[in-house]
């Protein structure tokens, strides 16, 4: 990762994603639509970055680029220090296996595994011993508060408790970025408010980025900087983080 | 992840005995269908196959099968025992007669007449009796189908007396001949026997039966036969090869069975198809949610090989046996005997479970093949 020095001379955290002039645009039928003109991003490490703005502004867009599960008609994206609009295939998905770590807001679990075992996906599919990745996700799920339910079918847990799974199956390979769509929207206030209580406490670390879309305002609290998105634009940077350089609005 | 492919196919037990089903489904009715076609091709060829001492059959040019012989003349037994080569030469009758059963009712039955002398020409598997019995008066041997057709409730036995062309027969021996294609009913006596129970004078000869030197030299004696006596003289295989031929040829068998398993295949496939489409649509987002955390389509492709391999291998398996439950109990009733589950054709009906499942699963491997795992980030 790329360290930077900040208007005061000190070392600033690294940036764990720095795009720059992205720009995305989809047809439907013989109209382009762009859906990002040009965006310039950035996301460092130890910090928890919200991208928020209007519904069809692009946020779902730039983080899909980020997280390497869609590619950009121009731009530059780096993410942690990789150019990954260079990796094609297998080693995209490589990529993402190795480094990234995504929530949804459906939580996206498998109904027939365990939360145990939904958790140990990606160490299941990055080669590790199913005894060995399961193991792992059983101690990320107790610190997880879930501890007593490791063996429950994602059916039989509440929706914050499915959340925590995939918060679970999210950090278990030690990803150096996690990408969050909504976190939150499928859950209640005090479960959201836990659920982000716990990404702070466990996802975010001094090597580790954590970038969330979110729409809910009564997580904004926890941001440590907001990037507000319109019309495929980044309009406004605001934060609260020193390692952020300082910004605000 | 093979496990992990396992445990979603099991997390749906609903579609996944739906998979099962249709796959045992299509094995039970190509297996079952198969086997009993070729057990009716064996049917036909049944009298050639119950002497396999025979070496050369010798028949009138036209004859193509040996259900339509075509009479030769006596002197011509003569002729071929005279080829060089031929160790010994007997006469052979078949016919198909009826026979007045004890209910009243007609039934066909093939009359076999034999060698008077030799008695070369009747299956070795004797039950009750022996062969030399046949050379007792009015002396006949019935297969047990045909006894039991003859004298419903009974078990087989000698001794039993029945009018043929009006003409005493009695049964003194129960020999367990191959089933015939058609009748079920085979008796076997004298050649100078069967003439009288047919009505058949003169030029009875239905064919020559040759024995040759060696077997090396079966193929040269036959065309010495052939050149000699202007008849058709050709080896015991070759004979069976054309009259399954004819059968092929002249009868619906093939398009009525082909049909049957067609259609099985095509049932397979569409249940197969549809339901393990339904199977990965409704599991599409799992799917693109495993793409999006970084499992290659390469892992993707190996779970639902694994998937369709386990519903093929259990639903063969279940099929198959269904199919050898059917021919182990329905093959024991005398219209079904000789119908068994041939390990051909299950090894054929395996490769063809693969394939049915191969391509029932193809158009849901493309869904996965190109899910956009983005799709993971649209509520």
């Amino acid at each position: 990762m790329d360290a930077v020095i900040d208007d005061d001379g000190e070392h600033a955290a690294p940036l764990a994603v720095r795009c720059a002039g992205v720009e995305k645009s989809f047809t439907a039928g013989e109209t382009a639509i762009h859906v990002l003109r040009g965006t310039d991003f950035v996301a460092r490490a130890g910090e928890m970055t919200f991208l928020v703005g209007p519904s069809g502004c692009g946020k779902t867009t730039l983080i899909s680029i980020i997280g390497a599960i869609l590619s950009a008609d121009a731009g530059t994206i780096e993410v942690l220090g990789t150019d990954i609009r260079r990796l094609r295939g297998g080693r995209l998905a490589d990529f993402r296996l190795a480094n990234l770590g995504f929530i949804f807001q459906q939580f996206n679990l498998l109904p027939a595994l365990s939360a145990t075992e939904n958790a140990s996906l990606p160490l299941v599919a990055a080669g590790r011993s199913t005894r060995a990745s399961e193991r792992a996700a059983a101690v990320l799920l107790d610190r997880l508060g879930l501890g007593s339910h490791l063996h429950k079918m994602p059916a039989q847990l509440s929706g914050g408790q499915q959340q925590r799974v995939a918060i679970a199956r999210a950090l278990v390979h030690g990803p150096k970025l996690v990408i969050c769509d909504e976190p939150t929207a499928s859950l209640d206030t005090e479960s959201g408010r836990t659920a982000m209580e716990l990404l702070r406490e466990v996802a975010l670390a001094a090597d580790r980025g954590v970038i969330i879309v979110t729409h809910d305002t009564r997580i904004f609290g926890f941001a440590d900087v907001i990037h507000t998105m319109s019309d495929g634009v980044i309009e406004q940077v605001s934060g609260r983080s020193a390692a952020t350089g300082g910004v605000s609005t | 992840m093979l496990v992990v492919a396992l445990r979603m196919l099991f997390g749906d037990a609903t579609k996944c005995l739906g998979l099962v089903f249709g796959v045992a489904l299509s094995t039970l009715l190509v297996c079952q269908q198969v086997s009993i076609f070729f057990g009716l091709l064996a049917r036909a060829a049944s009298v050639i196959d119950d002497v396999p001492e025979v070496d050369i059959w010798v028949m009138d040019p036209a004859v193509k099968t040996i259900e339509v012989p075509y009479p030769l003349r006596d002197t011509m037994l003569q002729r071929v025992r005279g080829v060089a080569g031929v160790t010994w030469a007997v006469p052979f009758f078949k016919a198909t007669t009826q026979v007045r059963t004890r209910r009243g009712t007609l039934d066909n039955a093939i009359m076999v007449g034999v060698d008077d002398v030799s008695l070369v020409g009747v299956p070795d598997r004797f039950l009750l009796g022996t062969v030399d019995d046949l050379a007792l008066p009015d002396a006949i041997a019935i297969n047990p189908a045909g006894f039991r057709l003859l004298f419903p409730g009974e078990e087989p036995d000698v001794g039993r007396e029945l009018a043929l062309h009006d003409r005493r027969a009695r049964i003194v021996a129960i020999v367990d001949s191959a089933p015939a294609f058609s009748a079920n009913l085979s008796i076997y006596t004298r050649y100078s026997l069967a003439t009288r129970y047919t009505n058949n004078g003169r030029n009875a000869l239905s064919f020559v039966l040759a024995k040759a030197d060696s077997a090396a030299a079966v193929p040269a004696v036959a065309a010495r036969i052939a050149a000699v006596t202007g008849l058709k003289a050709i080896d015991r295989r070759t004979f069976r090869g054309e009259t399954i031929g004819y059968i092929l040829e002249t009868t619906g068998i093939p398009a009525s069975f082909g049909t049957v398993v067609i259609l099985g295949v095509l049932i397979g496939i569409a249940i197969v198809g549809l339901t393990f489409n339904q199977f990965v649509m409704e599991n599409i987002r799992q799917y693109a949610a495993l793409k999006a955390i970084g499992v290659r389509n390469a892992w993707l492709l190996a779970m639902t090989l694994t998937q369709a391999a386990f519903v093929a291998t259990i639903g063969y398996g279940i099929g198959l046996a269904a199919a050898a439950g059917f021919f182990a109990t329905a093959g024991r009733a005398d219209a079904l005997r000789g119908f068994y589950l041939l390990p051909d054709v299950a090894i054929g009906v395996a490769i063809l479970a693969g394939v049915i499942v191969l391509l029932a699963v193809t158009v849901s491997l493309r869904r996965v093949f190109f899910v956009d795992p983005a799709t993971v980030f649209r509520g």
